[in-house]
């Protein structure tokens, strides 16, 4: 009798075939593509700052550029396919951010452009948002309690 | 020059370690992106509230501000520097003028894209 598994049995299973070594490969691969990533964000910082621009500015102009070429690289396609080898390492980084509003929007084009682009650009970065200021707003809160 | 390699070295090493923990999250919990990005933001929030992340910022530079965990941390910072000018309204001023330039390129720049390119059919 052939023996049948439920989806959860066969997930048991293949997690005890799939060998230890898969995560670390995983892990190598992330680790190399997200600090190779961040070597490009720290390249532009070093440019600014060898033009004299301030901290703050800095910091925003490197965001901006990281995100835009997020933006334009999942445009182009080319960013799932990094995603695909890379894993976290492109899913973490500023430019996964920005791949995260891109890759839904351009999908859901048929929708058209208010509930179709407009709406699914959120779908990832609606909860990131919500979750990051709310809880910037309550470590505010605490801070002005304790100063 | 010296110095200046170090700094690549050190944002390739910091921001590395931080994406190996997300692959590890993703990995053993099977976290999906979404939650994995709203981990991440939050988890530099908090650090950033506790004074850690500065530390990595300090030691890793972009390493550690372009990973999103930086988003995070980039909200705290400016919201305590509101909050410590301006009292307790700089807790809902400040974050989002911090990460003004990231929110507001990330919409623009995702809309024109969203809006120029096709997805490529599913393989």
């Amino acid at each position: 009798m052939q023996k049948t598994l439920t989806k959860k049995e066969y997930q048991k299973y293949v997690d005890e075939k799939s060998p230890n070594s898969k995560l670390l490969r995983n892990m190598i691969r992330a680790f190399i593509v997200g600090g190779l990533i961040c070597i490009v964000g720290q390249f532009i910082t070093n440019l600014l700052k060898m033009r004299g621009l301030g901290q703050d500015e800095t910091a925003g102009i490197t965001s901006l550029l990281m995100i835009l070429f997020g933006a334009l690289l999942t445009g182009l396609n080319v960013y799932d396919d990094i995603g695909r080898f890379a894993g976290a390492g492109s899913i973490v980084p500023i430019t996964g951010f920005a791949n995260s509003i891109v890759s839904p929007a351009m999908e859901f084009k048929s929708e058209g452009y208010i509930m179709g682009v407009g709406a699914k650009m959120f779908v990832i970065a609606g909860p990131v948002l919500v979750y990051g200021i709310s809880t910037s707003v309550i470590a505010g809160i605490i801070h002005f309690m304790l100063i | 020059m010296g110095e200046n390699i170090l700094t690549y070295i050190n944002a390739f090493i910091v921001g590395g370690i931080i994406c190996a923990i997300g692959q590890i999250l993703i990995d053993k919990t099977k976290l999906t992106t979404a939650r994995i990005l709203v981990i991440f933001v939050t988890a530099g929030a908090i650090l950033g509230s506790l004074g850690i992340y500065q530390k990595l910022v300090d030691i890793g530079g972009a390493g550690a501000t372009v990973p999103l965990t930086g988003f995070g941390y980039n909200l705290v910072k400016g919201t305590f520097k509101d909050v410590e000018s301006t009292g307790l309204l700089g807790a809902f001023t400040g974050g989002v003028k911090a990460a003004a330039t990231g929110i507001t390129a990330a919409i623009f720049f995702g809309y024109l894209t969203s809006v120029a390119f096709r997805p490529k059919a599913k393989r």
